[in-house]
């Protein structure tokens, strides 16, 4: 799914330049807590962080995971150096004011998977064959 | 194996502003050197994990960064006060962050076995002193 319709589903603000509109996201992590985020191998490439944190935390977690967008939920705002980092890493940041269950739930019925690690893999793939 | 390069990074204590510069340094590094992008996210994650604690927790400290012909490796030092009981900070989900950590998005108790699980080799050692980790990456 590329990033316009993403913003399209969640009715979404953008705080980045809309230059990576096209990018396509093919994968997605929810979490507040970093070292949550962390914890998945993030190997699958074009993914998206979906936090209710609005902190330079977030753009550092994804620049070190390779993250290409972060939606903010719950109408979190990101601070002036939120926006100006994510900007030099080229990363594509987003605001809803639906809450994460509902975000998750639109954008994974729209067919964006969601991203797990090795250790969830196994149960992951299980449930999504049921 | 003969080491290629050495790097030597810095991290203050409390220096919330800051916190992640060096890992994203690091990594720049590391892409710029071209080693492939798993290494290199593992690398930068166990990293900025580190950094965080050395900020959160310690007295500051250092991440040295080694690239040999086989492997990459991360030497982590603080100064103090040291982990009163290393199984227990080991332990996922196990944390003592304070309120102000939790509101950066830190302290779910996930750093240290983030570490160990993104290493191919890990050892950690703490006294009042400080807490040593050294971590390793083996290139294929």
């Amino acid at each position: 799914m590329k990033i316009y319709k993403i913003k399209e589903l969640l009715k979404a603000k953008q705080y980045t330049d809309k230059n990576l509109d096209d990018k396509i996201i093919n994968g997605a992590y929810a979490s507040d807590l970093m070292s949550d985020v962390l914890t998945t191998n993030f190997y699958e490439e074009n993914s998206i962080l979906i936090s209710g944190l609005n902190n330079p935390q977030v753009i550092r977690t994804a620049e070190m995971l390779d993250i290409d967008a972060i939606l903010l939920v719950r109408g979190k705002k990101p601070t002036d150096e939120t926006i100006a980092m994510a900007k030099e890493n080229d990363i594509v940041l987003i605001g809803t004011d639906f809450n994460m269950y509902h975000s998750c739930g639109i954008l994974y019925s729209n067919g964006v998977k969601g991203i797990t690690n090795e250790k969830n893999k196994k149960l992951c793939v299980q449930n999504s064959k049921k | 194996m003969k080491k290629i390069k050495n790097y030597v990074y810095k991290i203050q204590k409390n220096d919330f502003t800051n916190a992640g510069k060096v890992s994203s340094e690091i990594k720049r590094t590391l892409k710029k050197i071209g080693f492939n992008n798993i290494v290199i996210r593992k690398i930068a994650v166990i990293s900025y994990e580190s950094e965080m604690n050395i900020v959160i927790h310690s007295e500051g400290g250092l991440i040295e960064l080694g690239i040999y012909e086989d492997k990459i490796t991360l030497f982590i030092k603080d100064n103090g006060p040291g982990i009163e009981d290393i199984e227990l900070a080991m332990t996922e989900g196990y944390s003592t962050a304070s309120s102000k950590v939790r509101e950066l998005g830190f302290g779910a108790g996930m750093g240290l076995p983030n570490i160990k699980n993104c290493s191919d080799k890990f050892e950690i050692t703490s006294d009042t002193n400080g807490t040593i980790v050294r971590s390793t990456i083996f290139l294929e």
